[in-house]
Protein backbone atom coordinates (compact mmCIF):
# COMPACT_ATOMS: atom_id res chain seq x y z
CA UNK A 1 0.00 0.00 0.00
CA UNK A 2 1.33 3.44 -0.88
CA UNK A 3 1.86 6.07 1.77
CA UNK A 4 -1.06 8.25 0.70
CA UNK A 5 -3.39 5.24 0.93
CA UNK A 6 -1.81 3.70 4.00
CA UNK A 7 -2.38 6.61 6.35
CA UNK A 8 -6.12 7.05 5.63
CA UNK A 9 -6.48 3.28 5.93
CA UNK A 10 -4.70 3.23 9.29
CA UNK A 11 -6.68 6.25 10.38
CA UNK A 12 -9.86 4.28 9.79
CA UNK A 13 -8.68 1.21 11.71
CA UNK A 14 -6.41 2.65 14.43
CA UNK A 15 -7.82 6.09 15.29
CA UNK A 16 -10.80 4.56 17.08
CA UNK A 17 -8.61 2.18 19.05
CA UNK A 18 -6.29 4.93 20.26
CA UNK A 19 -9.21 7.21 21.20
CA UNK A 20 -11.05 4.42 23.01
CA UNK A 21 -8.04 3.30 25.01
CA UNK A 22 -6.94 6.83 25.94
CA UNK A 23 -10.45 7.82 26.80
CA UNK A 24 -10.88 4.83 29.04
CA UNK A 25 -7.59 5.77 30.68
CA UNK A 26 -8.20 9.47 31.27
CA UNK A 27 -12.01 9.52 31.42
CA UNK A 28 -14.77 10.48 29.00
CA UNK A 29 -14.73 14.13 30.12
CA UNK A 30 -11.35 14.38 28.39
CA UNK A 31 -12.48 12.83 25.13
CA UNK A 32 -11.42 15.95 23.20
CA UNK A 33 -7.86 15.52 24.47
CA UNK A 34 -7.92 11.84 23.52
CA UNK A 35 -9.09 12.80 20.03
CA UNK A 36 -6.44 15.52 19.76
CA UNK A 37 -3.68 13.13 20.77
CA UNK A 38 -4.89 10.54 18.25
CA UNK A 39 -5.12 13.11 15.42
CA UNK A 40 -1.74 14.52 16.37
CA UNK A 41 -0.25 11.03 16.24
CA UNK A 42 -1.37 10.66 12.64
CA UNK A 43 0.04 14.08 11.80
CA UNK A 44 3.42 13.03 13.20
CA UNK A 45 3.16 9.77 11.26
CA UNK A 46 2.60 11.47 7.92
CA UNK A 47 5.52 13.87 8.53
CA UNK A 48 7.96 11.23 9.77
CA UNK A 49 7.02 8.47 7.35
CA UNK A 50 7.29 10.90 4.45
CA UNK A 51 10.93 11.55 5.39
CA UNK A 52 12.11 8.25 6.84
CA UNK A 53 9.81 5.77 5.19
CA UNK A 54 7.10 3.60 6.69
CA UNK A 55 8.14 1.61 9.79
CA UNK A 56 7.98 -2.19 9.87
CA UNK A 57 4.90 -2.33 12.00
CA UNK A 58 2.96 0.91 11.39
CA UNK A 59 0.20 0.19 13.93
CA UNK A 60 2.70 -0.51 16.72
CA UNK A 61 4.54 2.68 15.78
CA UNK A 62 1.30 4.64 16.10
CA UNK A 63 0.52 3.11 19.51
CA UNK A 64 4.00 3.91 20.74
CA UNK A 65 3.84 7.54 19.62
CA UNK A 66 0.29 7.97 20.94
CA UNK A 67 1.35 6.57 24.29
CA UNK A 68 4.30 9.00 24.52
CA UNK A 69 2.17 11.95 23.51
CA UNK A 70 -0.39 10.98 26.13
CA UNK A 71 2.28 10.64 28.80
CA UNK A 72 3.77 14.03 27.88
CA UNK A 73 0.38 15.57 28.00
CA UNK A 74 -0.41 14.10 31.39
CA UNK A 75 2.90 15.28 32.84
CA UNK A 76 2.74 18.73 31.29
CA UNK A 77 -0.75 19.67 32.13
CA UNK A 78 -0.77 21.59 35.39
CA UNK A 79 -4.51 21.73 35.30
CA UNK A 80 -4.40 18.00 35.18
CA UNK A 81 -2.11 17.81 38.19
CA UNK A 82 -4.05 20.22 40.31
CA UNK A 83 -7.63 19.74 39.35
CA UNK A 84 -8.19 16.51 37.57
CA UNK A 85 -5.86 14.16 39.35
CA UNK A 86 -7.75 14.41 42.66
CA UNK A 87 -10.96 13.73 40.72
CA UNK A 88 -9.39 10.88 38.79
CA UNK A 89 -8.09 9.36 41.96
CA UNK A 90 -11.61 9.29 43.23
CA UNK A 91 -13.16 7.83 40.09
CA UNK A 92 -10.49 5.74 38.52
CA UNK A 93 -8.29 4.29 41.22
CA UNK A 94 -4.84 5.70 40.42
CA UNK A 95 -5.15 5.29 36.68
CA UNK A 96 -2.73 8.19 36.21
CA UNK A 97 0.11 6.05 37.46
CA UNK A 98 -0.91 3.02 35.46
CA UNK A 99 0.69 2.34 32.11
CA UNK A 100 -1.47 3.12 29.12
CA UNK A 101 -2.40 -0.37 28.03
CA UNK A 102 -2.49 -0.91 24.28
CA UNK A 103 -2.73 -4.69 24.36
CA UNK A 104 -5.23 -6.29 21.96
CA UNK A 105 -7.46 -7.26 24.92
CA UNK A 106 -7.59 -3.76 26.29
CA UNK A 107 -8.17 -2.30 22.82
CA UNK A 108 -11.12 -4.67 22.36
CA UNK A 109 -12.56 -3.97 25.84
CA UNK A 110 -12.14 -0.21 25.47
CA UNK A 111 -13.94 -0.18 22.13
CA UNK A 112 -16.78 -2.31 23.43
CA UNK A 113 -17.19 -0.04 26.46
CA UNK A 114 -16.94 3.03 24.27
CA UNK A 115 -19.82 1.60 22.22
CA UNK A 116 -22.04 1.67 25.29
CA UNK A 117 -20.86 5.18 26.21
CA UNK A 118 -21.56 6.58 22.74
CA UNK A 119 -24.94 4.83 22.50
CA UNK A 120 -26.14 6.29 25.78
CA UNK A 121 -29.91 6.90 25.83
CA UNK A 122 -29.37 10.56 26.80
CA UNK A 123 -28.14 11.38 23.27
CA UNK A 124 -30.42 11.50 20.22
CA UNK A 125 -30.23 8.61 17.76
CA UNK A 126 -28.91 10.88 15.02
CA UNK A 127 -26.09 12.19 17.21
CA UNK A 128 -25.28 8.65 18.35
CA UNK A 129 -24.75 7.54 14.76
CA UNK A 130 -22.55 10.57 14.13
CA UNK A 131 -20.49 9.89 17.24
CA UNK A 132 -20.30 6.20 16.42
CA UNK A 133 -19.00 6.99 12.95
CA UNK A 134 -16.38 9.36 14.33
CA UNK A 135 -15.24 7.64 17.51
CA UNK A 136 -16.04 3.96 16.90
CA UNK A 137 -15.43 3.81 13.16
CA UNK A 138 -12.82 6.53 12.57
CA UNK A 139 -14.71 8.31 9.78
CA UNK A 140 -13.67 11.82 8.82
CA UNK A 141 -16.06 14.72 9.38
CA UNK A 142 -16.37 15.15 5.62
CA UNK A 143 -17.33 11.52 5.13
CA UNK A 144 -19.94 11.75 7.88
CA UNK A 145 -21.36 14.89 6.26
CA UNK A 146 -21.48 13.05 2.94
CA UNK A 147 -23.24 10.05 4.47
CA UNK A 148 -25.91 12.27 6.05
CA UNK A 149 -26.15 14.52 2.95
CA UNK A 150 -25.21 17.38 5.26
CA UNK A 151 -22.25 19.76 5.66
CA UNK A 152 -19.17 19.74 7.89
CA UNK A 153 -20.40 22.61 10.07
CA UNK A 154 -23.65 20.90 10.97
CA UNK A 155 -21.89 17.62 11.72
CA UNK A 156 -19.24 19.32 13.87
CA UNK A 157 -21.92 21.10 15.88
CA UNK A 158 -23.92 17.90 16.28
CA UNK A 159 -20.89 15.95 17.51
CA UNK A 160 -19.88 18.77 19.86
CA UNK A 161 -23.33 18.89 21.46
CA UNK A 162 -23.46 15.12 21.81
CA UNK A 163 -20.07 15.03 23.53
CA UNK A 164 -21.06 17.86 25.87
CA UNK A 165 -24.19 15.94 26.75
CA UNK A 166 -22.22 12.80 27.55
CA UNK A 167 -19.80 14.81 29.69
CA UNK A 168 -22.71 16.39 31.55
CA UNK A 169 -24.16 12.96 32.20
CA UNK A 170 -20.74 11.93 33.55
CA UNK A 171 -20.67 8.87 31.33
CA UNK A 172 -18.11 6.30 32.32
CA UNK A 173 -16.31 4.07 29.85
CA UNK A 174 -17.47 0.74 31.17
CA UNK A 175 -19.88 -2.06 30.44
CA UNK A 176 -23.27 -1.54 32.09
CA UNK A 177 -24.17 -3.69 35.09
CA UNK A 178 -25.27 -7.18 34.03
CA UNK A 179 -28.91 -6.54 34.89
CA UNK A 180 -28.86 -3.33 32.84
CA UNK A 181 -27.22 -4.80 29.75
CA UNK A 182 -30.46 -5.97 28.11
CA UNK A 183 -31.96 -2.48 28.34
CA UNK A 184 -28.81 -0.59 27.29
CA UNK A 185 -28.24 -3.01 24.40
CA UNK A 186 -31.45 -1.73 22.82
CA UNK A 187 -29.98 1.66 21.97
CA UNK A 188 -26.67 0.11 20.93
CA UNK A 189 -28.47 -2.22 18.53
CA UNK A 190 -30.65 0.61 17.21
CA UNK A 191 -27.55 2.67 16.45
CA UNK A 192 -25.87 -0.24 14.66
CA UNK A 193 -29.08 -0.95 12.74
CA UNK A 194 -29.44 2.69 11.67
CA UNK A 195 -25.76 2.86 10.77
CA UNK A 196 -26.24 -0.14 8.51
CA UNK A 197 -29.39 1.31 6.94
CA UNK A 198 -27.60 4.61 6.43
CA UNK A 199 -25.18 2.69 4.24
CA UNK A 200 -27.64 0.31 2.65
CA UNK A 201 -30.41 2.75 1.75
CA UNK A 202 -28.46 6.04 1.72
CA UNK A 203 -29.08 8.48 -1.09
CA UNK A 204 -25.41 9.36 -1.14
CA UNK A 205 -23.90 8.50 -4.53
CA UNK A 206 -20.60 7.45 -2.96
CA UNK A 207 -20.81 3.67 -3.22
CA UNK A 208 -17.52 2.94 -1.44
CA UNK A 209 -18.56 5.07 1.51
CA UNK A 210 -21.94 3.37 1.69
CA UNK A 211 -20.35 -0.04 1.66
CA UNK A 212 -17.92 1.05 4.41
CA UNK A 213 -20.87 2.06 6.59
CA UNK A 214 -22.36 -1.43 6.22
CA UNK A 215 -19.03 -3.12 6.92
CA UNK A 216 -18.53 -0.99 10.05
CA UNK A 217 -22.02 -1.80 11.35
CA UNK A 218 -21.29 -5.51 10.90
CA UNK A 219 -17.91 -5.13 12.64
CA UNK A 220 -19.44 -3.40 15.67
CA UNK A 221 -22.15 -6.03 15.98
CA UNK A 222 -19.51 -8.74 15.67
CA UNK A 223 -17.70 -7.24 18.67
CA UNK A 224 -20.88 -7.59 20.72
CA UNK A 225 -21.25 -11.23 19.73
CA UNK A 226 -17.67 -11.93 20.80
CA UNK A 227 -18.30 -10.81 24.38
CA UNK A 228 -20.08 -13.33 26.60
CA UNK A 229 -22.20 -10.64 28.31
CA UNK A 230 -23.48 -9.07 25.11
CA UNK A 231 -23.77 -12.25 23.03
CA UNK A 232 -27.59 -12.25 23.14
CA UNK A 233 -30.11 -13.74 20.69
CA UNK A 234 -31.25 -10.32 19.43
CA UNK A 235 -27.60 -9.31 18.78
CA UNK A 236 -27.07 -12.44 16.70
CA UNK A 237 -30.35 -11.78 14.88
CA UNK A 238 -29.23 -8.28 13.94
CA UNK A 239 -25.85 -9.56 12.78
CA UNK A 240 -27.53 -12.28 10.74
CA UNK A 241 -29.89 -9.77 9.14
CA UNK A 242 -27.02 -7.50 8.13
CA UNK A 243 -25.02 -10.40 6.65
CA UNK A 244 -28.02 -11.52 4.58
CA UNK A 245 -28.63 -7.99 3.28
CA UNK A 246 -24.98 -7.26 2.63
CA UNK A 247 -24.76 -10.45 0.55
CA UNK A 248 -26.67 -8.60 -2.19
CA UNK A 249 -24.61 -5.41 -2.03
CA UNK A 250 -22.84 -5.96 -5.35
CA UNK A 251 -25.97 -7.16 -7.13
CA UNK A 252 -28.31 -4.34 -6.20
CA UNK A 253 -26.61 -1.48 -8.00
CA UNK A 254 -25.37 -1.17 -11.55
CA UNK A 255 -22.25 0.72 -12.61
CA UNK A 256 -24.20 3.98 -12.93
CA UNK A 257 -25.28 3.73 -9.30
CA UNK A 258 -28.84 2.85 -10.32
CA UNK A 259 -30.76 0.59 -7.97
CA UNK A 260 -31.50 -2.84 -9.41
CA UNK A 261 -34.76 -4.38 -8.26
CA UNK A 262 -34.53 -7.66 -6.40
CA UNK A 263 -36.19 -9.56 -9.25
CA UNK A 264 -33.78 -8.24 -11.84
CA UNK A 265 -30.59 -8.91 -9.86
CA UNK A 266 -27.86 -11.22 -11.17
CA UNK A 267 -28.08 -13.90 -8.50
CA UNK A 268 -24.51 -15.03 -9.27
CA UNK A 269 -23.33 -11.78 -7.71
CA UNK A 270 -24.88 -12.68 -4.36
CA UNK A 271 -22.13 -13.32 -1.84
CA UNK A 272 -22.37 -16.93 -0.66
CA UNK A 273 -19.90 -16.44 2.17
CA UNK A 274 -22.05 -13.71 3.72
CA UNK A 275 -25.19 -15.80 3.23
CA UNK A 276 -23.53 -18.67 5.12
CA UNK A 277 -22.47 -16.30 7.88
CA UNK A 278 -26.02 -15.00 8.08
CA UNK A 279 -27.31 -18.55 8.51
CA UNK A 280 -24.73 -19.26 11.19
CA UNK A 281 -25.70 -16.23 13.29
CA UNK A 282 -29.40 -16.86 12.66
CA UNK A 283 -29.06 -20.30 14.22
CA UNK A 284 -27.31 -18.69 17.19
CA UNK A 285 -30.16 -16.16 17.42
CA UNK A 286 -32.78 -18.86 17.99
CA UNK A 287 -31.61 -19.85 21.47
CA UNK A 288 -33.83 -17.58 23.55
CA UNK A 289 -37.58 -17.44 23.92
CA UNK A 290 -38.11 -13.82 22.90
CA UNK A 291 -38.63 -12.75 19.32
CA UNK A 292 -37.27 -9.31 18.48
CA UNK A 293 -37.94 -7.33 15.34
CA UNK A 294 -34.41 -8.27 14.29
CA UNK A 295 -35.43 -11.94 14.34
CA UNK A 296 -38.35 -11.23 12.03
CA UNK A 297 -36.26 -9.07 9.72
CA UNK A 298 -33.48 -11.67 9.65
CA UNK A 299 -36.00 -14.36 8.72
CA UNK A 300 -37.35 -12.11 5.93
CA UNK A 301 -33.80 -11.50 4.73
CA UNK A 302 -33.12 -15.24 4.89
CA UNK A 303 -36.01 -16.00 2.54
CA UNK A 304 -34.69 -13.36 0.15
CA UNK A 305 -31.43 -15.28 -0.12
CA UNK A 306 -33.36 -18.26 -1.54
CA UNK A 307 -32.84 -18.17 -5.28
CA UNK A 308 -35.82 -20.30 -6.26
CA UNK A 309 -39.15 -18.52 -6.51
CA UNK A 310 -41.66 -20.68 -4.69
CA UNK A 311 -45.11 -20.03 -3.28
CA UNK A 312 -43.73 -21.03 0.12
CA UNK A 313 -41.03 -18.37 -0.07
CA UNK A 314 -43.43 -15.47 -0.59
CA UNK A 315 -46.06 -16.82 1.77
CA UNK A 316 -43.41 -16.93 4.50
CA UNK A 317 -42.17 -13.44 3.68
CA UNK A 318 -45.74 -12.11 3.76
CA UNK A 319 -46.50 -13.67 7.16
CA UNK A 320 -43.22 -12.36 8.59
CA UNK A 321 -44.05 -8.85 7.38
CA UNK A 322 -47.54 -9.20 8.87
CA UNK A 323 -45.97 -9.93 12.24
CA UNK A 324 -43.25 -7.32 11.91
CA UNK A 325 -45.80 -4.58 11.19
CA UNK A 326 -47.84 -5.60 14.21
CA UNK A 327 -44.71 -5.24 16.31
CA UNK A 328 -43.56 -1.94 14.79
CA UNK A 329 -44.88 0.10 11.88
CA UNK A 330 -42.56 1.49 9.24
CA UNK A 331 -43.46 2.79 5.75
CA UNK A 332 -40.81 0.64 4.07
CA UNK A 333 -42.13 -2.52 5.77
CA UNK A 334 -45.67 -1.58 4.70
CA UNK A 335 -44.59 -1.27 1.06
CA UNK A 336 -42.53 -4.47 1.14
CA UNK A 337 -45.43 -6.32 2.75
CA UNK A 338 -47.68 -5.23 -0.10
CA UNK A 339 -45.15 -6.49 -2.64
CA UNK A 340 -45.02 -9.86 -0.85
CA UNK A 341 -48.83 -9.88 -0.83
CA UNK A 342 -48.88 -9.57 -4.62
CA UNK A 343 -46.55 -12.56 -4.88
CA UNK A 344 -48.48 -14.68 -2.38
CA UNK A 345 -52.10 -13.66 -2.94
CA UNK A 346 -52.07 -12.09 -6.40
CA UNK A 347 -51.82 -8.60 -7.88
CA UNK A 348 -55.53 -7.67 -7.65
CA UNK A 349 -55.60 -8.06 -3.87
CA UNK A 350 -52.25 -6.28 -3.56
CA UNK A 351 -53.56 -3.30 -5.58
CA UNK A 352 -56.57 -2.97 -3.27
CA UNK A 353 -54.31 -3.10 -0.22
CA UNK A 354 -51.71 -0.79 -1.74
CA UNK A 355 -54.30 1.90 -2.44
CA UNK A 356 -55.33 1.86 1.21
CA UNK A 357 -51.78 2.85 2.17
CA UNK A 358 -52.20 6.21 0.47
CA UNK A 359 -48.55 7.29 0.87
CA UNK A 360 -48.86 10.00 -1.74
CA UNK A 361 -45.58 11.73 -0.92
CA UNK A 362 -43.47 8.60 -1.38
CA UNK A 363 -42.04 7.72 -4.79
CA UNK A 364 -41.55 4.08 -3.78
CA UNK A 365 -45.31 3.92 -3.19
CA UNK A 366 -46.09 5.02 -6.74
CA UNK A 367 -43.35 2.79 -8.16
CA UNK A 368 -44.93 -0.18 -6.37
CA UNK A 369 -48.41 0.72 -7.71
CA UNK A 370 -46.89 1.08 -11.19
CA UNK A 371 -45.37 -2.39 -10.89
CA UNK A 372 -48.63 -3.90 -9.64
CA UNK A 373 -50.68 -2.35 -12.46
CA UNK A 374 -48.18 -3.39 -15.12
CA UNK A 375 -49.83 -6.06 -17.24
CA UNK A 376 -53.21 -5.43 -15.63
CA UNK A 377 -53.88 -1.84 -16.62
CA UNK A 378 -50.87 -0.30 -18.35
CA UNK A 379 -52.43 3.17 -18.49
CA UNK A 380 -52.77 3.22 -14.73
CA UNK A 381 -49.27 1.78 -14.45
CA UNK A 382 -47.95 4.68 -16.52
CA UNK A 383 -49.80 7.29 -14.45
CA UNK A 384 -48.32 5.85 -11.27
CA UNK A 385 -44.80 5.70 -12.67
CA UNK A 386 -45.16 9.34 -13.76
CA UNK A 387 -46.19 10.29 -10.22
CA UNK A 388 -43.16 8.42 -8.95
CA UNK A 389 -40.96 10.30 -11.40
CA UNK A 390 -42.02 13.73 -10.12
CA UNK A 391 -41.35 12.65 -6.50
CA UNK A 392 -38.03 10.85 -7.04
CA UNK A 393 -35.06 12.84 -5.79
CA UNK A 394 -31.92 11.23 -7.21
CA UNK A 395 -30.93 10.97 -10.85
CA UNK A 396 -30.47 7.21 -10.61
CA UNK A 397 -33.99 6.72 -9.21
CA UNK A 398 -35.42 8.90 -11.97
CA UNK A 399 -33.68 7.02 -14.76
CA UNK A 400 -34.75 3.66 -13.31
CA UNK A 401 -38.38 4.83 -13.32
CA UNK A 402 -38.08 6.20 -16.88
CA UNK A 403 -36.91 2.75 -18.00
CA UNK A 404 -40.05 1.22 -16.52
CA UNK A 405 -42.25 3.65 -18.43
CA UNK A 406 -40.38 2.83 -21.64
CA UNK A 407 -40.84 -0.90 -21.03
CA UNK A 408 -44.63 -0.64 -20.74
CA UNK B 1 -57.23 10.02 15.69
CA UNK B 2 -59.44 7.96 17.97
CA UNK B 3 -59.09 4.48 19.31
CA UNK B 4 -61.75 1.88 18.69
CA UNK B 5 -62.05 -1.61 20.10
CA UNK B 6 -63.15 -4.31 17.71
CA UNK B 7 -64.75 -7.14 19.69
CA UNK B 8 -65.03 -10.43 17.87
CA UNK B 9 -68.07 -12.51 18.66
CA UNK B 10 -68.39 -16.07 17.50
CA UNK B 11 -69.50 -19.49 18.61
CA UNK B 12 -66.51 -20.90 20.42
CA UNK B 13 -68.47 -23.51 22.39
CA UNK B 14 -70.48 -25.75 20.07
CA UNK B 15 -68.27 -28.66 19.06
CA UNK B 16 -69.53 -28.94 15.50
CA UNK B 17 -68.86 -25.26 14.86
CA UNK B 18 -65.13 -25.55 15.59
CA UNK B 19 -62.71 -25.63 12.64
CA UNK B 20 -60.55 -28.62 11.75
CA UNK B 21 -56.77 -28.13 11.93
CA UNK B 22 -56.70 -27.68 8.13
CA UNK B 23 -59.46 -25.07 8.25
CA UNK B 24 -57.70 -23.44 11.16
CA UNK B 25 -54.61 -22.93 9.03
CA UNK B 26 -56.65 -21.23 6.32
CA UNK B 27 -58.37 -19.04 8.92
CA UNK B 28 -55.06 -18.07 10.51
CA UNK B 29 -53.65 -16.93 7.19
CA UNK B 30 -56.75 -14.86 6.44
CA UNK B 31 -56.63 -13.44 9.93
CA UNK B 32 -52.92 -12.53 9.74
CA UNK B 33 -53.33 -11.01 6.28
CA UNK B 34 -56.22 -8.89 7.58
CA UNK B 35 -54.36 -7.68 10.69
CA UNK B 36 -51.18 -7.17 8.64
CA UNK B 37 -53.19 -4.95 6.28
CA UNK B 38 -54.42 -2.80 9.18
CA UNK B 39 -50.89 -2.56 10.59
CA UNK B 40 -49.52 -1.64 7.14
CA UNK B 41 -51.83 1.39 7.18
CA UNK B 42 -50.41 2.25 10.60
CA UNK B 43 -53.91 1.95 12.06
CA UNK B 44 -53.29 -0.85 14.56
CA UNK B 45 -53.06 0.60 18.08
CA UNK B 46 -52.78 -2.70 19.87
CA UNK B 47 -52.61 -6.23 18.51
CA UNK B 48 -55.12 -7.32 21.19
CA UNK B 49 -55.65 -10.85 22.35
CA UNK B 50 -57.49 -14.04 21.77
CA UNK B 51 -59.53 -15.07 24.80
CA UNK B 52 -59.64 -18.68 25.92
CA UNK B 53 -62.91 -20.50 25.41
CA UNK B 54 -63.44 -21.33 29.07
CA UNK B 55 -64.13 -18.81 31.78
CA UNK B 56 -66.22 -17.78 34.73
CA UNK B 57 -68.99 -15.27 35.12
CA UNK B 58 -69.30 -13.47 38.41
CA UNK B 59 -72.70 -11.96 39.16
CA UNK B 60 -74.14 -9.99 42.06
CA UNK B 61 -74.87 -11.89 45.26
CA UNK B 62 -71.63 -13.81 44.88
CA UNK B 63 -72.96 -16.05 42.14
CA UNK B 64 -70.16 -17.58 40.09
CA UNK B 65 -70.95 -19.69 37.05
CA UNK B 66 -69.05 -21.34 34.22
CA UNK B 67 -70.42 -19.77 31.01
CA UNK B 68 -72.54 -19.17 29.09
CA UNK B 69 -71.40 -15.63 29.04
CA UNK B 70 -74.27 -14.29 27.00
CA UNK B 71 -77.86 -15.00 26.12
CA UNK B 72 -76.76 -15.82 22.58
CA UNK B 73 -74.37 -18.63 21.68
CA UNK B 74 -71.69 -16.26 20.35
CA UNK B 75 -69.10 -15.28 22.94
CA UNK B 76 -66.30 -12.78 22.77
CA UNK B 77 -63.36 -14.59 21.18
CA UNK B 78 -60.90 -11.74 21.20
CA UNK B 79 -60.30 -8.08 20.48
CA UNK B 80 -57.96 -5.63 18.81
CA UNK B 81 -57.66 -1.86 19.12
CA UNK B 82 -57.37 0.31 16.04
CA UNK B 83 -56.64 4.02 15.64
CA UNK B 84 -58.74 5.72 12.99
CA UNK B 85 -60.57 9.02 12.48
CA UNK B 86 -64.18 7.97 13.04
CA UNK B 87 -66.78 5.22 13.20
CA UNK B 88 -67.10 5.19 9.43
CA UNK B 89 -63.44 4.29 8.99
CA UNK B 90 -63.54 1.79 11.86
CA UNK B 91 -66.58 0.03 10.37
CA UNK B 92 -64.90 -0.12 6.97
CA UNK B 93 -61.99 -1.99 8.49
CA UNK B 94 -64.30 -4.25 10.52
CA UNK B 95 -66.25 -5.23 7.39
CA UNK B 96 -63.16 -7.00 6.01
CA UNK B 97 -62.70 -9.10 9.14
CA UNK B 98 -62.44 -12.74 8.06
CA UNK B 99 -64.60 -14.07 10.90
CA UNK B 100 -67.60 -12.45 9.16
CA UNK B 101 -67.39 -15.20 6.55
CA UNK B 102 -68.91 -17.46 9.22
CA UNK B 103 -72.62 -17.26 9.80
CA UNK B 104 -73.75 -15.78 13.11
CA UNK B 105 -70.38 -14.20 13.82
CA UNK B 106 -70.12 -10.47 14.38
CA UNK B 107 -67.66 -7.66 15.06
CA UNK B 108 -68.70 -5.06 17.58
CA UNK B 109 -67.08 -1.65 17.06
CA UNK B 110 -66.79 0.54 20.14
CA UNK B 111 -65.02 3.86 20.48
CA UNK B 112 -62.74 4.18 23.49
CA UNK B 113 -63.76 7.25 25.46
CA UNK B 114 -60.80 9.08 26.74
CA UNK B 115 -60.63 12.55 28.24
CA UNK B 116 -57.65 13.66 26.20
CA UNK B 117 -58.63 12.58 22.68
CA UNK B 118 -58.97 15.31 20.12
CA UNK B 119 -60.85 14.70 16.94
Amino acid sequence: MKNQELIPHLFRTEYRKIVSVLCRHIGFEQIDIAEDIASDTFLTASETWGLKGVPQNPAAWLYHVAKNKAKNHLQRSSIFENKIVPELKKNYSDSSEKEIDLSPENIYDSQLQMMFAVCHPSVSAEAQIGLALRILCGFGIEEIADAFLSNKDTINKRLFRAKEKLKEEKIKIELPELQEIEERLKTVLTTIYLLFNEGYYSMSANKTLRKDLCVEAIRLCNMLVENEHTDKPQVNALLSLMCFHASRFEARQNDNGEHILYEDQDKNLWNTELINKGEYFFTRATTGNKISKYHLEAAIAYWHTQKTETKEKWENILQLYNRLLQMEYSPIAALNRTFALSKANGKEEAIREAEKLNMTDNHFYFTLLGELYTGIDNNKAKLNFQNALTLAKTGSDKSAIRKKIDNL
Amino acid sequence: MNEFVLLFRMDIKTKEAQPSPEQMQVYMKKWQDWIGGIAAQNKLAEGGNHLSSDGKVVKSNNIVTDGPYAEIKESIAGYIIIKVKNYEEAVKIAKDCPILQGEGNSVEVRKIDSLDTND
